[in-house]
């Protein structure tokens, strides 16, 4: 099998990082190879993040470039606006619409850009847009906004239902468990 | 079954398989999980520590492979620079127990101040480096390291960089082989590196170099992939994945596991069953100058750059003339640079700095983003202590001129590293200088690891802590100020009161990092819209939880902890809880 790109994008602090290690687990127990890139440090603090999730039957690099991502799971809509260029031509966007206000926003030099989801839905991109801190909120937690995607996520691809499901209770703390379940549940149900 | 391990996570487990008891390193991103992972073992197998700094991490491992231990140490590129001294005698001295250092490169500078290239201390300190390309390798690499250490006399260096150190891969674990400890025997012509001796070592350290060059002519760790032989590839680490896949079957590839030193005959052989040879390395041109020396003529950095990351699509470009298609949104998107976080302690200490309109001598930590706008505070960042020692230098340039306007800022852990020795210098060499430790109890920046300054172990169990008041009294500066820095007035107060004074002095400005979980945090902030006048004067403290919306200034609830600098800004009296 050709290796197939995923990408995690989002705001420092948003989950990202627990997200790749649901979904890398997914993998692994599905047999391929895998390969999961993230960077750590300062971008972490409230930064634009970014993590590359690949497999396959070999998987060289572990860095997905622009035109390269099968499917791009947004955290925050004004990253998948940023990270819009790294989908291949008919790949897959999901977008939280979620909106968190950089810095230059804040202090007034720029301005968040109106009607993004919009505005990438004109240029024939497969967008699937969801309020997924709502979702979040409704299972228990504004912090399982990562999970709730991944269980939109876990729609369009073509795995197991329990294979999800075991790589959530290996990577979430069992305390957190109840809410993370609900929280996949709740993508998973948006995305079908 | 095959386990996802991060590199790091990879060389820990490695260090685990090989036996090694003694572990010492100072956190710096990309290197810092090798250490966390490491001391996920037990301390009775595996000792683990932070220590102040790299230069006692290594030779903390020297001492521990003296007395016959495997040891370890890990480092960020930056902090090999301080851990120099130590490892070019140590190359002379070699080792009883197995030694290895790591060392991880940051191309691209993700969270560095600069993009250096290790490799050249291999060959400088005249010791091997080893260079795996994912986390399978980095655990193989590493206890291959530990072999070539103890067979050739010698520490043992692990190249990584942040695509191999915080990329997971796929790791087969196996079980620890336990080294038995020999008996200790003094050996002072090995270990006592004054002239006679270490003339003795020199020319052992040659020969070392010329039998490893025997060694890398067929060791497992270089490996020849014949495909394709119109395009040959000499590569390493990181870059062979990115050149494997850009190029796939339609090249040949010689991956020098070991990248110094480096094969000859190997080489030669290689190029000359390829009709075009190409080095792919990132950063210097460490490789493709050993290639020309060989006689070769590679095509090597007069088509790729020096700086930054490489990728597929950047070696597709280059090599084949291929560009990928992709769709662009179309307008400015407003950049995302990281900022303090919500209820950081540093904060208020900074909107102070740019309203008081001194000259800051920065340092490396989280609050280096003192320098970001708006708070934009910060008129140097150097290295590790630069903070205090330049402070000094910048006064005494200033024939004293600017001691009433000038600071130093430099975080807890920091200090510990490198700043009292800076600050020994400003009472022995005497400059008015005022330094502030912004003490928030943690090393911040890599991701909150304990020191010597906040009471706890790597483990989180208690141990000694500096007490800094103390410390800073005993070196000479009699002026010591303990503030908090939530407390925008007394911040003010005191740093004026001490730029004023006529001898050195110090604030240590103390407060935990609000990311602690050990922080309680109060309940958020609202604003009164109807109180709200408008004047915009909550942002100027760059807050990420404060945003202007039709016009009245919003808390967001989800970020804000109450840490009241906002209500402090207010002078209409519109944030409340």
């Amino acid at each position: 099998m050709n290796t197939k790109s995923i990408m995690l994008v989002g705001v420092g602090g948003q989950g990202t990082l627990l997200a790749s290690r649901i979904l890398g687990n997914t993998l692994l127990s599905q047999g391929f190879d895998v390969k999961v890139s993230e960077v750590h440090g300062m971008s972490q603090r409230g930064g634009s993040v970014v993590t590359y999730i690949k497999y396959g039957d070999k998987v060289y690099s572990p860095v997905i470039e622009k035109g390269e991502a099968d499917v791009i799971v947004s955290f925050e809509q004004l990253e998948a606006a940023r990270w819009l260029p790294y989908l291949k031509k008919g790949g897959k966007l999901i977008t939280n619409t979620q909106q968190v206000e950089p810095m230059p926003v804040i202090t007034g030099a720029m301005e968040y850009p109106a009607e993004i989801i919009e505005k990438i839905k004109a240029k024939d991109i497969d967008i699937t847009a969801l309020d997924a801190l709502s979702l979040a909120n409704e299972a228990g937690s504004a912090r399982a906004v990562n999970v709730v995607l991944m269980g939109v996520l876990s729609t369009m691809m073509e795995f197991p239902e329990d294979a999800w499901k075991k790589a959530l209770e290996e990577c979430v703390p069992a305390k957190a468990l109840d809410i993370n379940r609900k929280a996949f549940a709740l993508g998973e149900s948006y995305g079908k | 079954m095959a386990k996802l391990m991060l590199g790091n996570q990879a060389v820990a487990r490695g260090l685990y398989e090989a036996g090694v008891t003694v572990v010492s390193s100072y956190p710096g991103t990309p290197s810092t999980e090798i250490t966390e992972f490491a001391s996920t073992y037990p301390e009775d197998v595996m000792h683990t520590e932070w220590a102040p700094n790299e230069k006692v991490a290594c030779e903390t491992a020297v001492g521990a492979s003296i007395a016959g231990a495997r040891s370890f140490t890990a480092m960020k590129h930056v902090g090999l620079n301080v851990a120099a001294d130590p490892l070019f005698t140590a190359s002379y001295t070699g080792v009883t127990g197995g030694m290895v250092i790591a060392v991880a490169d940051d191309q691209g500078m993700h969270s560095s101040q600069n993009e250096q290239d290790s490799r050249h201390y291999a060959m400088a300190a005249k010791v091997p480096m080893l260079e795996p390309s994912d986390s399978g390798e980095c655990k193989e690499f590493t206890k291959i390291a530990y072999d070539i250490s103890e067979k050739f006399d010698t520490p043992v260096i692990l190249r990584l960089s942040t695509r191999v150190s915080h990329s997971q891969s796929k790791v087969e674990e196996c079980d620890r082989v336990e080294k038995a400890l020999p008996e200790y025997q003094r050996n002072v012509a090995k270990y006592v590196m004054m002239p006679a001796y270490a003339k003795a070592k020199h020319v052992v350290v040659e020969q070392r170099t010329a039998d490893l060059i025997k060694y890398a002519e067929e060791c497992p760790l270089n490996t020849i992939e014949m495909n394709d032989t119109k395009i040959g590839v000499i590569t390493a680490g990181i870059a062979y994945q990115y050149a494997k896949e850009a190029l796939g079957e339609n090249a040949s590839y010689l991956k020098l596991g070991m990248v110094y030193p480096m094969p000859e005959k190997l080489i030669k052989d290689f190029a000359a069953k390829v009709d075009k040879l190409y080095v792919i390395e990132e950063l210097d041109d460490f490789i493709e100058t050993h290639c020309r020396k060989l006689g070769l003529d590679p095509i090597g950095k007069s088509l790729f750059t020096l700086i930054g990351e490489y990728s597929q699509t950047y070696l597709k470009e280059k090599i084949l003339g291929e560009k990928n298609e992709c769709v662009d949104f179309g307008e400015n998107v407003p950049v995302r640079p990281p900022v303090m976080c919500a209820g950081c302690p540093h904060r208020g200490v900074f909107y102070i700095l740019k309203k008081l309109g001194v000259m800051v001598s920065g340092d490396i930590g989280c609050y280096t983003l003192g320098a970001a706008a708006p708070l934009q505070a910060m008129d140097s960042t150097v290295c590790m202590g630069a903070s205090i020692s330049g402070l000094h230098g910048f006064n005494k340039g200033r024939k004293g001129g600017y001691e009433d306007k000038a600071v130093a800022v430099i975080g807890d852990s920091t200090f510990i590293h490198s700043g009292i020795t800076g600050l020994i210098n400003i009472a022995y060499n005497r400059s008015n200088s005022t330094v502030i430790i912004l003490d928030n109890s943690i090393t911040g920046m890599t991701g909150h690891q304990n020191n010597p300054a906040n009471g706890k172990n790597i483990h989180g169990d208690p141990a000694s802590a500096v007490d800094l008041e103390s410390l800073i009294k005993s070196i000479g500066i009699n002026r010591v100020t303990v503030v908090d820095p939530g407390d925008l007035a007394q911040v003010e107060n005191v740093i004026k009161a001490e730029l004023a004074a006529d001898e050195p002095s110090v604030i240590i400005t103390r407060k935990p990092c609000a990311l602690l979980k050990s922080v309680k945090h109060k309940p958020p902030f609202k604003v009164d819209a109807d109180k709200c006048k408008s004047c915009k004067a909550c942002m100027k403290i760059g807050c990420p939880a404060i945003s202007m919306t039709s016009g009245k200034a919003k808390i967001d609830t989800t970020l804000c902890v109450g840490c009241n600098l906002c209500v402090q800004m207010c002078k209409f009296g519109a944030i409340e809880e």
